[in-house]
């Protein structure tokens, strides 16, 4: 008798696991009407994946770059906020490091530490990483910022709620709560450039070539190459942030 | 084969059903159509992302109208730099073709920005100089021409 009751309470339980499950896969093949799941990842193959090289030994601390981009995406000059900006790094004999970066590099870079007391010293050029597996989009609780299809990071202005999540999330600092729009804001790649067919206004007004921007799908592209003859890093690997970023000579005392 | 449900959860799924169906209606008029199209985010958005206007023009608009200036430049260390690094942006001078549109630097700071001595600066990368101490209050274009900065001038 009791084990009756078992046999047929089990059955019930196994006829409902199944009821849902199938209900489950069901919905699943639902998803390309979008009701209530979106798709994933588009997989369009025939855009752009854009990719970064910043090559510290080319860079020469003019700040063009972090002026350019103020300029191009009238980014408020004062208070200090950057989508791009340059540090200088200072390692001395007794192996403190120092990190400057005046007004983001925007004047240039006057040498403060005597050529004495210096063991080496370079500029790193920051910006956003364009990260593939981005930290900033995934917190987002409204979908204000995403990856788009050619790999940039964008920010959804009319969407954002301002909450400030993404700030926090970014590993690498390169994101800012714009002072006029209290939406987040940050490097775009310049996309409304790369659009109209030109070169991010970083990468067009570097003056010695030490930025490089181009396609990592393509092969051939200069990128490409620049990436196979030469050892690049990107900042933080531990996080698994799929930055697409490289820097080529990047010194180990870089955070 | 005869399931009993009790009618306080017949009520509650009722209101359940409700609920739901409620939620889905607002939904439907809340959520703008493009978004989902390309992924968790709103399509439009990246129409918005390109819009803004350009501010630096890019090299080859420059051509148009200077290619006896990028001629000269071509024939010195200066070759690869873009108009646009000196003479900051001029989408506003390519539109206007008015001189006081474009910036024309002037200053041995302009040209210190790159060519001041600093120990971060590889000496292949760049030809350096000591602003403080090289030909002092003179202007760097009295000597040099800055699109063919060896080419001296008397």
């Amino acid at each position: 008798m009791d084990n009756e009751r078992v046999k047929s309470s089990r059955r019930k339980f196994l006829r409902s696991a199944v009821a849902v499950a199938g209900a489950t896969l069901g919905y699943t093949w639902l998803k390309s009407t979008q009701f209530l799941v979106y798709a994933a990842e588009p997989e369009d193959k025939s855009l752009p994946w854009y990719g970064i090289v910043i090559d510290i030994e080319k860079c020469i601390g003019c700040g063009s770059c972090a002026k350019a981009c103020k300029n191009e995406n009238d980014v408020p000059v004062e208070p200090f906020f950057f989508r791009i900006w340059v540090e200088q790094y200072t390692v001395m004999n007794d192996g403190s490091v120092d990190i400057k970066s005046p007004n983001g590099g925007i004047d240039g870079f006057k040498q403060t530490i005597p050529d004495e007391k210096i063991f080496k010293s370079f500029f790193v050029p920051k910006m956003c990483n364009h990260c593939s597996k981005s930290p900033c989009s995934q917190v987002c609780p409204v979908g204000a910022t995403y990856e788009s299809p050619e790999g940039v990071v964008l920010i959804d202005e009319k969407y954002c709620i301002g909450c400030r999540y993404c700030v926090q999330a970014c590993p690498y600092g390169c994101r800012f709560i714009h002072p006029e729009k209290k939406v987040a804001n940050k490097c775009t790649l310049c996309y409304h450039r790369l659009k109209k067919g030109l070169a991010p206004a970083c990468m067009e007004i570097c003056p010695t070539g030490a930025r490089m921007y181009g396609n990592l799908r393509d092969k051939n592209s200069e990128l490409v190459k620049f990436l196979k003859e030469h050892t690049t890093q990107v900042l933080r690997p531990n996080l698994n942030t799929g930055a697409k970023l490289y820097y080529n000579a990047l010194s180990s005392e870089v955070r | 084969m005869n399931f009993y449900i009790p009618p306080q959860i017949k009520r509650l799924a009722l209101a359940f059903i409700i609920f739901i169906a409620l939620f889905l209606v607002l939904r439907s008029f809340l959520v703008p159509d493009s978004f989902g199209q390309y992924g968790f985010y709103r399509g439009e958005s990246l129409a918005d992302n390109a819009k803004p206007e350009i501010h630096y023009a890019g090299h080859q608009s420059c051509l148009e109208c200077h290619q006896d200036i990028e001629d000269l430049k071509l024939m010195d260390v200066h070759s690869d730099i873009s108009c646009e690094t000196c003479h900051g942006p001029g989408q506003k001078h390519v539109l206007s073709s008015e001189a006081a549109d474009i910036f024309k630097p002037a200053s041995r700071e302009s040209c210190g920005v790159c060519h001041e001595k600093n120990a971060a600066k590889r000496k292949s990368a760049i030809f350096q100089i000591q602003l403080d101490t090289h030909n002092t209050g003179k202007n760097c274009t009295e000597c040099h021409n800055s699109h063919q900065p060896w080419t001296m001038k008397e």
